[in-house]
């Protein structure tokens, strides 16, 4: 099963690091029942995401016994923001932010491309269709296997390091033609067009199509042609969240997907009604209405295209003083709103945007309580059990004019609210 | 005895800890203390340290193989972690600990109905093998 390359880096020519990788690809690869491992062209690790001092050991380790990387390595985000150090309250808990710190030092320092972000695929380049690579962030899987037509299993923690260590990965799940076909269906004709081309409806229908698929690969026909990169992004982390969703296709709109066919023979068939997405709606709403406390935006990191709805929603408008409102990115897609102006407009609107990190789980916004709105099913999936806050979820227009008034403000020309 | 599909080999004996609901070693789990924490599985509470700990599945979690080395670490880990559904997860966290640590955790898996019988066993010993056995402690 395995070349003599391969057999000599396990047997510890390459050193001990090499061989630890190696180790790891292969007991993954006898668990996962492949015939062999097969190259990658790509790595985004979730390694750096600290979780206790073994992370740190880990890295130190192959650092001491001479790892290095195979292919191109981009990082996750991180516990801590290496760019903002105000985001970095180092006294509330000094072990666990430096560890946090070290650990992304350490990956840098190994040589990856440090782009801490959860949303990778909206730098540019990275993989492209076809490839094959290997990817531990669960949205950034489903969007990678998705939008893009990449190949990746989910890699977990160690794993996603050997597998950019050694530059292999088993020959198994979805780096398989057959790992790749849909097993069931969601229809969205039945609901009107312009429904289907707002917003929020890629985040409702993600958290539906994951409740229903768990980690089955689903296929959804109805989406308009018109689908965003953003849609995308927010069905994919939606429905890897609600449920364990590493691919998923959309006719007309995925790359593999030019029609029903080419992914899907017959089987578990389910419509996407109203009622489905008013139920996912109620579920990713656990609080009333009322006085908001805060707005959290990008999770995933936001894009830019994002970014220009947020401007525009905003039209010059300073959101409620005290008001706390969060939209997290990357230092890539900050970087170009910085130099569109948009930056500056968005801080003296009294918006922060951090990089680096996630906000349902930097020590900063741990601190958040009460009432928060956002328009991102993910974070409205995990915000009630990390930061013990309760969620009002709404459309981005939802969610800038409630900043700007104080208190959640709902859109009554919203097809929701009909 | 039974005998099972070793994914991170160790020798291992202690009381036996069946778990009716998977469990995620992230978020629903503390290194820390080995106790586990979700408030909606049915074991809350209970601590994992030293024991053999039945369950018919890992809840998966990306973060899985840190949480777990992490006990292994610090001593919290259960002496052996006996599955029904292989997990890629658990067994890579035992051989980094195993490595970095020299400490072991066994990662087994047998079938369903040998997890059923091995739920009625108050102690239960494994071997480098994956050989099972039931005794009672003395």
């Amino acid at each position: 099963m395995l070349d003599s390359g391969e057999r000599a880096i396990l047997a510890g020519d390459s050193g001990k690091a090499m061989q630890l990788a190696m180790g790891l690809v292969v007991k993954a690869a006898g668990i996962m029942a492949a015939p062999h491992l097969i190259p990658i062209g790509f790595a985004h690790i979730d390694a750096c995401f600290y979780t206790g001092q073994a992370h740190v050991d880990f890295v130190r380790f192959l650092l001491a016994n001479g790892a290095r990387l195979s292919v191109p390595t981009w990082t996750n985000n991180g516990v801590v923001s290496l760019a903002d150090p105000s985001l970095r309250p180092q006294a509330d808990d000094p072990e666990f932010v430096s560890g946090a710190r070290l650990v992304m030092e350490l990956y840098a320092q190994l040589g990856c491309k440090p782009t801490w972000t959860c949303a990778p695929y909206q730098l540019a380049g990275g993989p492209k269709f076809g490839d094959h690579i290997a990817v531990g962030e669960s949205n950034a899987v489903a969007y990678y296997n998705s939008a893009l037509g990449a190949r990746s299993n989910k890699y977990g923690d160690y794993l996603d390091v050997a597998c950019a260590l050694t530059g292999k990965v088993p020959f198994a799940g979805l780096h398989t033609d057959a790992g790749r076909r849909a097993q069931l269906h969601f229809a969205c004709e039945g609901l009107p067009d312009a429904w289907r081309g707002e917003g929020i409806f890629a985040h409702l229908l993600g958290h539906h199509i994951g409740r229903i698929s768990g980690q089955r690969i689903p296929v959804i026909t109805g989406l308009p042609a018109s689908t965003t990169k953003d849609a995308m992004k927010a069905i994919s982390s939606a429905a890897a969240a609600s449920g364990g969703v590493e691919l998923w296709h959309g006719v007309g709109v995925t790359p593999e997907a030019p029609d029903l066919a080419a992914v899907f023979q017959a089987g578990e068939r389910h419509e996407v009604t109203k009622d489905c997405l008013m139920r996912a709606h109620a579920e990713l709403s656990t609080a009333r209405d009322g006085p908001l406390d805060a707005v959290a935006l990008g999770t995933p990191h936001f894009s830019f295209t994002e970014f220009a709805d947020l401007v525009a929603l905003l039209g010059g408008r300073r959101v409620k003083a005290g008001m706390k409102v969060f939209v997290s990115t990357s230092r890539g897609v900050r970087d170009i709103i910085r130099a569109k102006g948009w930056l500056k407009e968005l801080e003296t609107a009294g918006i922060e945007i951090p990089v680096d990190v996630c906000t349902y789980y930097s020590p900063k916004v741990r601190g958040l309580k009460g009432r928060v709105m956002t328009n991102a099913a993910k974070w409205a999936y995990y915000a009630p059990g990390m930061l013990g806050v309760e969620v009002a979820f709404g459309s981005l227009r939802e969610c800038v004019e409630s900043a700007v008034r104080g208190e959640v403000w709902r859109d009554p020309a919203l097809w929701l609210r009909q | 005895m039974i005998r099972a599909k070793v994914l991170s080999a160790a020798q291992a004996e202690g009381p036996v800890l069946a778990l009716d609901e998977p469990l995620s070693f992230w978020g629903a789990f503390e290194p820390r203390t080995g106790v586990i924490l979700d408030v909606h599985h049915p074991q809350r509470g209970a601590c994992v340290a030293g024991t053999i700990l039945l369950m018919h599945e890992s809840r998966g979690s990306g973060s899985a193989p840190g949480a777990i080395a992490e006990a292994i670490r610090l001593g919290t880990a259960p002496a052996a972690i006996i599955l029904a559904v292989p997990d890629v997860n658990l067994a890579i966290g035992a051989e980094v600990a195993a490595t970095l640590y020299g400490r072991r955790c066994a990662v087994l898996v047998v079938s369903a109905s040998e997890l059923a019988e091995l739920r009625r066993s108050s102690h239960v010993r494994v071997t480098l093998e994956g050989v099972v056995t039931a005794y009672s402690a003395a």
